[in-house]
């Protein structure tokens, strides 16, 4: 191991690991031996695994040293070399077995095609107020009769009474844009604030040099801009089924807009959704995430859902920075005090909770459910999420914070 | 060096490492690639790195990475106090601007941080990364491009060129998650924990004086606490604690003092609503299963 390629020699210098062979004496593995590891290669690409062609040619590299009869050795270093992640490391076991034993079963995932959907318009002035100039990416010849009034109209009104295919479509384009708005004003607001009162030596010493070295002029450091992290967490039982759909789109595109984002549903049980919901296609998001909840039975535990977030979520997903956003109605079939106990440990880790109820703009409507009640005091905002200018107060609060 | 040896001198400086591990070991030092280990804390991850530094009869750099860590602290940083007082120096000195510039930015006056420091050495170091998960995704993207080229470029002097490749060994908690790049441009290795006959093996290591029925005893109970409903499962350092503390304790089988096993579970046990979960029935219980 005190490895031929690594001494600083002038043929092999540091560059040394970008050659194929470099600084090899021995000559490369047979032809044979070559096609099996290349195929195996693309075999594992296939089967998504981040392999590209420097681990192909690493795995020739290896494959030189290895005693080619030892399964385990060849097995342990492809492992090493082929894996990314933990999820990675799971799937190998059966690759390797799958294709060393039985030749090349193919595992692919087929993935049900998107729906078409027609480019909605968005009208004038409520696009003004959402930040987006001119028109928008949708053909021209489908435009929305009744200009602002529409707008405002649809601003105004709870999700539950859209039935309008035409309304729908608006609405769900207005929210994701809405989204991405949210984050455009967040992050500028900190490129004008964030200046600290640091000195910057580096800095300040460069500019000395025109003075002889005294430093007349100061530089700081300017604070690194620190995002908020934005944690969403989305009941998808059956009494927030009227709702679902738009908050599907409205925290999309909150997880594709920051990125430092989380999102979970939870209806019995809770499931991370981020993946799902950076699928390119939104109906292919919704479709996804309507076939992880599919099959669930049983009343909403929000409590419990809340227990399995802190328990193995909370810890990658949550920093000071973060502010939670949980989205539910708060029907919650388990015990009160298991919300309320698991809400005061997160409101712990986290620098901000917010809970969005769209019953909250229902008229006469009281928090009186239990769970809600008991939630209450470990919230920092309560507020309503039942329209798009709900929603879009939101922005205002975590612009203050 | 061939894995199986490697495996051996490891276990000499009385590090376990299963064969993949070794394995995978021996190819980075012959892929000259990166290794990034990934698992629950307390399972070895950062030990790895310094037994390989011991069998490699090398040095070893630590970096270790936390949020706002930046290029300056990782990397180089001036010597700020030597350069003002070299400008002062050659204040009377009749010289342009540009001469007195190029005479502070020089080598003396830089102070190597640990990624500069590593790929200036004649002898290649062990480099460990500890807890790359920690640092902000700029300083990743940043360490990427170091690990990728081997090369650092200060702007005031130009580009400084790895004289030898080190050993890269990142280890990460995940408690973010990695961009892919970087994760493909290190070979990986999941670290579980060691299953009974493993463990076993690291308590022989490293507390030798230990009987042979009480080591088998305390791995048996370890490996059982695990499989409770925990908020933080005990490492191997945990094991190791409390085998040290039993040992010290003068016990010969662990059911021969309740007592002290409640009062030394402190060691593994590190939070209050673990200790509260584990009942003295449960303690009783899972004692009674390990004798």
């Amino acid at each position: 191991m005190s490895g031929a390629g690594r001494s600083a020699g002038p043929e092999s210098g540091p560059a040394a690991g970008v050659t194929l062979f470099a600084g090899q004496s021995t000559a490369p593995p047979d032809r044979h031996v070559v096609r099996q590891i290349l195929r195996f290669a693309r075999h594992a690409r296939d089967n998504g695994f981040p392999v590209g062609i420097d681990e192909s040619l690493d795995a020739l590299r290896f494959a030189e040293s290895a005693d080619l009869m030892d399964r385990g050795e060849i097995h342990g270093g492809l492992r090493a070399l082929f894996c990314a992640s933990a999820a990675d490391w799971e799937r190998f076991d059966d690759l390797f077995e799958s294709y060393w034993t039985y030749r090349g079963q193919r595992t692919e995932v087929q993935v049900s095609g998107s729906v078409n959907r027609p480019g909605g318009e968005a009208d004038a002035p409520f696009a003004q107020r959402l930040g987006i100039e001119g028109g928008n990416s949708g053909g021209g010849a489908d435009e929305t009769p009744g200009g602002a009034s529409a707008a405002e109209r649809l601003a105004g009104t709870d999700f539950r009474h859209l039935h309008e295919s035409r309304d729908l479509q608006a609405v769900n384009e207005l929210t994701e844009r809405l989204a991405r708005r949210m984050r455009w004003r967040l992050s500028r607001r900190r490129r004008v604030r964030a200046r600290g009162r640091v000195i910057d030596l580096r800095n300040t010493i460069h500019k000395s040099l025109m003075h002889g070295g005294v430093p007349m002029k100061l530089a700081f450091k300017r604070r690194h801009p620190r995002p908020l992290k934005l944690v969403v967490i989305l009941d998808a039982s059956g009494s927030m089924s009227l709702y679902s759909g738009f908050f599907i789109r409205f925290i999309r595109g909150i997880v594709e807009n920051f990125a430092e984002s989380e999102a979970y549903v939870f209806h019995t049980r809770l499931v991370h959704l981020s993946a799902a919901l950076r699928e390119k296609d939104i109906e292919r998001a919704v479709e996804r995430m309507a076939m992880m909840s599919a099959g669930w039975g049983g009343g909403t535990r929000i409590g419990e859902s809340l227990r399995s977030f802190n328990r193995y979520h909370a810890k990658s997903a949550l920093n000071s920075r973060s502010v939670v956003m949980i989205v539910s109605d708060g029907y919650d079939t388990g015990p009160p005090e298991v919300l309320a106990a698991q809400l005061k440990k997160l409101r712990g880790r986290a620098k901000r909770v917010i809970w969005l109820n769209p019953l909250l703009g229902w008229r006469g409507y009281e928090p009186v459910a239990q769970g809600m009640a008991a939630a209450l005091p470990y919230v920092d905002l309560f507020a309503p999420a039942h329209n798009l200018e709900s929603l879009m107060a939101l922005e205002s609060y975590l612009y203050k914070l | 060096m061939n894995w199986r040896d490697l495996q051996s001198k490891l276990a000499g400086t009385g590090y376990i490492a299963g064969p993949d591990l070794a394995m995978a070991l021996a190819l980075m030092a012959r892929l000259e690639r990166p290794f990034l280990i990934e698992g629950e804390a307390g399972v070895g991850k950062t030990d790895v790195a310094k037994a390989l530094a011991e069998v490699l009869e090398t040095d070893l750099i630590r970096l270790q990475c936390y949020e706002g860590l930046d290029a300056n602290a990782a990397v180089y940083e001036w010597n700020y106090q030597r350069q003002l007082l070299a400008i002062k120096i050659w204040e009377d000195e009749d010289l342009s601007v540009d001469e007195k510039e190029e005479h502070i930015f020089q080598e003396r006056f830089l102070l190597k941080r640990p990624l500069l420091d590593a790929i200036t050495r004649e002898r290649p170091p062990v480099l460990l990364i500890d807890e790359i998960d920690r640092a902000d995704e700029e300083f990743e993207a940043y360490l990427l491009e170091v690990l990728s080229d081997f090369q650092v470029s200060i702007p005031e002097m130009g580009t400084v060129k790895a004289i030898s490749i080190p050993y890269v060994v990142l280890t990460s908690n995940s408690t973010r998650e990695l961009s892919d790049a970087l994760r493909r441009r290190c070979l990986y290795h999941w670290l579980d924990y060691p299953d009974e006959e493993k463990e076993l093996a690291i308590v022989h290591a490293r507390v030798p004086e230990m009987a042979d029925a009480l080591a088998g005893q305390i791995v048996r109970f370890v490996q059982a606490l695990r499989r409770e409903d925990l908020e933080k499962k005990p490492g191997i350092a945990e094991t190791l604690d409390w085998a040290r503390a039993l040992a010290g304790l003068g016990m010969a089988r662990l059911d021969e003092d309740m007592d002290a096993i409640t009062q030394t579970l402190l060691c593994l046990l590190k939070t209050r609503a673990d200790r509260e979960q584990i009942a003295p029935e449960v303690v009783d219980r899972l004692v009674a299963r390990a004798v």
